[in-house]
């Protein structure tokens, strides 16, 4: 699978790799169960905005874990922000994630247990490395502002069960780039919301991410969102177990 | 620390089922620190029956029962000994005191106790307590009696009052001395030793009462019984006596000279060894109570581990987020074990401060009812071991959940929904 390399948006002088994300050959199965992922390319450019479509049971979860370094493949490489999560420990990969990655899931989001205002900041008290990228002078600061610029300063000081699915996924896309991390995937996360809501939400995101320089991977099943992203992805293409077992979970 | 906060507000935002946890460790808990605290304090309050008599003699036989017999008016002595035995060791040069005491008469169950002046002087309790008379004066005419505070309160009696005492110690004697009776001249003062479960009077009022009997029976039917001539009573025998030595180490030695005196078979004991010898004996109740409160704390912590486990699958969102934002399995299940520590460690302490709480809080009435001298100071020694064990074993089984939560995490990835 060939991409087109006429995509870039941004270059992040820093990471001396051209690509975000770089699959070879990658194979992976839950124990005994037959492959689930199994990918013998795929490249995400550094600073694109891709929309990476699956129907449901296209393996699409698991190919973000394996991505997000939670998971491992049997055989191949995955390369991310220019590191080999194969040959990372565990915890490397781990702390890659926290400091690098941006993660949105669908539906709810957020630690029930914190607030709002903690729920944003906690990746920056988790990771040295975001907290350092943050434009505001102290971590709260940064994320009073990140708040108000998603209109979510209101509620700040409030449990996250209190609040509307739409303000908890905004909650979610500040979480997911305080501190800028380079890249941010997100995974449905706009399966709960309606419309109208959807839509201000994508915008939302690509028009903060694109303030963060970060990549943004975006997975959905639903292809009408394909017009706000760059480029288009079909992961039951680039899938070759998806293709073999439609309905596998 | 970030993830003892974490646990902290995870377990409070589960306010109800955390709350009940803890109540049901922290009860435990107060079960077997409770059940520690009033076995030390009723030890005090048992080896406190008797103290600073460095010995108790009596006719030859058996340790425990001379202590029963002389101190806890349980059994009978085997026999008597001779006042002149008696004489010679209350005038023994390393003697400093000795009480007499005689007996083998009873008022209603109560034990009547012939003594002298010495016992007011010198019996002593818990420390240095004496025997003090509440009400009244020490008995001294030949027909008085003082009676122990329980006897008084029971009974309802008051100064002036004359009783008749029974010949025997059983409750229902068939031979009353009711041609003697006596008077009451005082009450003593509570003490929450057998000391309030009897009735004292005077040595010879003890042989006034029994003048006139041959080889310990009263005159028979019909016969007259002599008239009363107190000149010619005169104290012949007495059933043991108290003794303290001049110097604690002269005790060991005065104790074996009793023990070998030759004009008569004696038993000499060092009081606080029986007693603790005793206790020994008793405390198998405590063995008993202590397990049945490790029992309880064990199906508190079983509760605990209920709460923890059942959570799990509605926390695998949580996990899944945790892990996305970059904390590490073995973070997962760090949290989940800090969660049952914590549990135990509040339900610990709070079991603790709740024990010494009530016991701040009772100790007085627990010490005037019961006899039992409250230690309040510090952590004994097995508090301290049960509340170690306590959180040790809450986190031996938090592994469980936790290590649950990090096979999770492990193999769940990012896809809990």
């Amino acid at each position: 699978m060939e991409m087109s390399r006429s995509t870039w948006t941004e270059t992040r002088l820093s990471r001396m790799t051209s690509n975000a994300i770089d699959l070879a050959n990658v194979v992976f199965a839950y124990k005994n169960g037959p492959s689930i992922v199994r990918i013998p390319s795929l490249q995400i450019p550094t600073g694109s905005r891709v929309f990476l479509h699956g129907p449901s049971g296209s393996g699409k979860t698991t190919l973000l874990s394996l991505i997000s370094g939670v998971l491992t493949p049997q055989l191949g490489s995955v390369k991310v922000l220019a590191h080999d999560l194969v040959k990372l420990s565990p915890s490397a990969r781990d702390t890659l994630r926290g400091s690098e990655i941006g993660y949105i899931f669908q539906g709810f989001n957020l630690i029930p247990y914190l607030t709002v205002r903690e729920n944003i900041a906690f990746p920056c008290n988790l990771h040295p490395a975001r907290r350092k990228r943050i434009t505001a002078s102290t971590t709260a600061e940064e994320v009073r502002r990140i708040a108000t610029r998603l209109d979510l300063h209101a509620h700040l000081d409030a449990p996250v069960t209190h609040l509307s699915t739409g303000q908890q996924q905004r909650v979610a896309i500040a979480r997911a780039i305080i501190g800028s991390p380079a890249l941010v995937i997100a995974d449905e996360p706009t399966s709960s919301l309606d419309t109208d809501r959807r839509d201000a939400f994508l915008a939302l995101l690509t028009e903060v991410t694109t303030e963060t320089h970060a990549t943004l991977l975006f997975v959905s099943h639903d292809r009408s969102l394909a017009a706000h992203f760059d480029e288009t992805l079909s992961l039951a293409t680039i899938n070759e177990a998806a293709q073999m077992n439609p309905e596998a979970a | 620390m970030i993830l003892l906060r974490l646990a902290f507000k995870s377990l409070r935002s589960r306010a109800l089922t955390t709350t009940l946890t803890i109540f049901s460790i922290a009860l435990s808990v107060m079960l077997l620190v409770g059940v520690d605290r009033l076995r030390n304090a009723a030890q005090a309050g048992f080896s406190g029956t008797l103290s600073r008599t460095d010995l108790v003699v009596g006719a030859r036989g058996g340790d425990l029962p001379l202590l029963l017999s002389t101190v806890f008016h349980i059994g009978n002595a085997s026999n008597n000994i001779s006042w002149d035995t008696y004489q010679h060791f209350a005038h023994h040069p390393a003697v400093a005191w000795t009480i007499p005491i005689s007996m083998g008469d009873s008022h209603r169950g109560y034990r009547v106790v012939a003594t002298d002046e010495n016992f007011y002087a010198h019996y002593q309790y818990r420390g240095g307590q004496h025997v003090r008379v509440a009400q009244g004066r020490i008995p001294s005419a030949l027909f008085d009696v003082a009676l122990g505070a329980e006897v008084a309160q029971r009974l309802g009696y008051h100064l002036g009052q004359q009783i008749v005492l029974a010949h025997g110690v059983q409750e229902h004697s068939i031979i009353k001395h009711d041609n003697t009776p006596f008077t009451i001249v005082g009450i003593l003062a509570p003490t929450a030793t057998p000391v309030d479960r009897a009735v004292y009077m005077t040595l010879l009022g003890d042989e006034a009462m029994h003048f006139g009997w041959e080889g310990g029976t009263p005159p028979a039917i019909g016969e007259a019984a002599p008239k009363l001539d107190p000149s010619k009573l005169k104290v012949d025998e007495v059933t043991a006596f108290l003794l303290g030595a001049k110097s604690r180490v002269s005790t060991l030695y005065l104790q074996r000279e009793i023990s070998t005196y030759k004009p008569e078979p004696l038993t000499a004991i060092i009081p606080s060894l029986t007693l603790q010898e005793l206790w020994g004996l008793l405390d198998y109740a405590d063995t008993a109570l202590s397990l049945v409160s490790a029992a309880v704390l064990v199906v508190g912590l079983l509760a605990m581990l209920i709460a923890l486990y059942t959570a799990l699958n509605e926390r695998r969102r949580e996990i899944a987020i945790l892990r996305a934002v970059g904390l590490h399995a073995r973070q997962i299940f760090a949290l989940f074990l800090l969660e049952s520590t914590l549990i135990a460690t509040v339900g610990t302490a709070l079991g603790i401060a709740a024990v010494y709480g009530l016991l701040y809080a009772l100790h007085t009435t627990i010490e005037n009812r019961f006899g039992l001298p409250v230690a309040l100071v510090g952590l004994s020694g097995r508090v301290e071991v049960y509340a170690i064990v306590t959180i040790a074993s809450a986190a031996l089984l938090g592994a469980i959940p936790a290590f649950r939560a990090y096979r999770n995490s492990l193999v769940d990835g990012l896809n809990a929904h």
